[in-house]
């Protein structure tokens, strides 16, 4: 297929996991959209960064109420989505290291399927840089 | 909303035949629901079906058909991880057929 046109979409994830439906629908477009081989990556930025947070519990008890969806950030991988971008200084400002993060990884299939982190921590200038690149962007 | 009788208990299923409720399933739902689709499920049906469920426990989705593909030849070995083995098992699609005795909801994606 080599007529055929790949573009690059940057999904921008501005917002926290639950109390909107804006995470969970970003996540289900970029899963949707893993289906047509598109050039994809995701930011995490602002209160986005705590979409990828380790142990989120939802229970109606602990406030949220909502189906925790966390689990699925780990299935980017196998949907070829491995190019996760989380802002430095919004982990900064809410207390947030890598460490506090999910693990997301994916298999090298030219690296003889050696499993690698899918997460690059960027400072704002990276990100910037990234969007100028992009022939789509889409804000969530 | 339509209904299947399973051990006695109805259960109920959205307009295109998935379970709405995950719980509701059991080996015994399986069976009835391929039995809709004219299919007689065995091992190897089995086999697949035991994977969505365990793939959605763990990422609360249903894989799409590349994704499922892929993971099976992972899991079951590079015979079972191709298209031609899984749709002779689901002729209508692994992913949608697959996911819907599996008692799961259609696979995002899925149209």
């Amino acid at each position: 297929m080599e007529d055929e046109v790949i573009k690059k979409f940057l999904y921008v994830n501005r917002k926290a996991p639950y109390g909107t439906i804006y995470a969970l629908e970003s996540l289900e477009v970029v899963l949707i959209g893993a289906a047509f081989d598109q050039d994809v990556s995701l930011a995490f930025i602002d209160d986005g960064v705590y979409q990828l947070k380790k142990d989120q519990k939802t229970s109606v008890d602990s406030g949220a109420g909502m189906k925790n969806f966390s689990k699925t950030y780990l299935a980017l991988g196998d949907y070829d989505v491995n190019k996760i971008y989380v802002d430095k200084a919004s982990l900064d400002e809410r207390g947030l290291t890598a460490d506090d993060l999910m693990e997301l990884v994916y298999e090298d299939e030219d690296d003889d399927y050696k499993e690698k982190s899918s997460i690059s921590i960027v400072n704002q200038e990276e990100i910037a840089q990234l969007m100028e690149q992009q022939d789509v962007v889409l804000s969530f | 909303m339509a209904t299947i009788e399973v051990n006695g208990k109805a259960v109920e299923l959205d307009e295109e035949g998935y379970l709405t409720e995950l719980k509701d399933w059991s080996k015994e739902a399986a069976a009835i629901l391929a039995g809709q689709d004219d299919i007689e499920l065995s091992d190897s049906h089995w086999e697949v079906i035991k994977f969505l469920r365990d793939y959605y426990d763990e990422y609360q989705i249903a894989p799409a058909v590349r994704v499922l593909t892929k993971a099976i030849g992972k899991k079951l070995g590079k015979d079972k991880g191709n298209s031609k083995y899984l749709y002779e098992l689901f002729p209508y699609g692994p992913a949608k057929q697959a996911c819907r005795f599996a008692g799961l909801p259609k696979p995002t994606g899925c149209i």
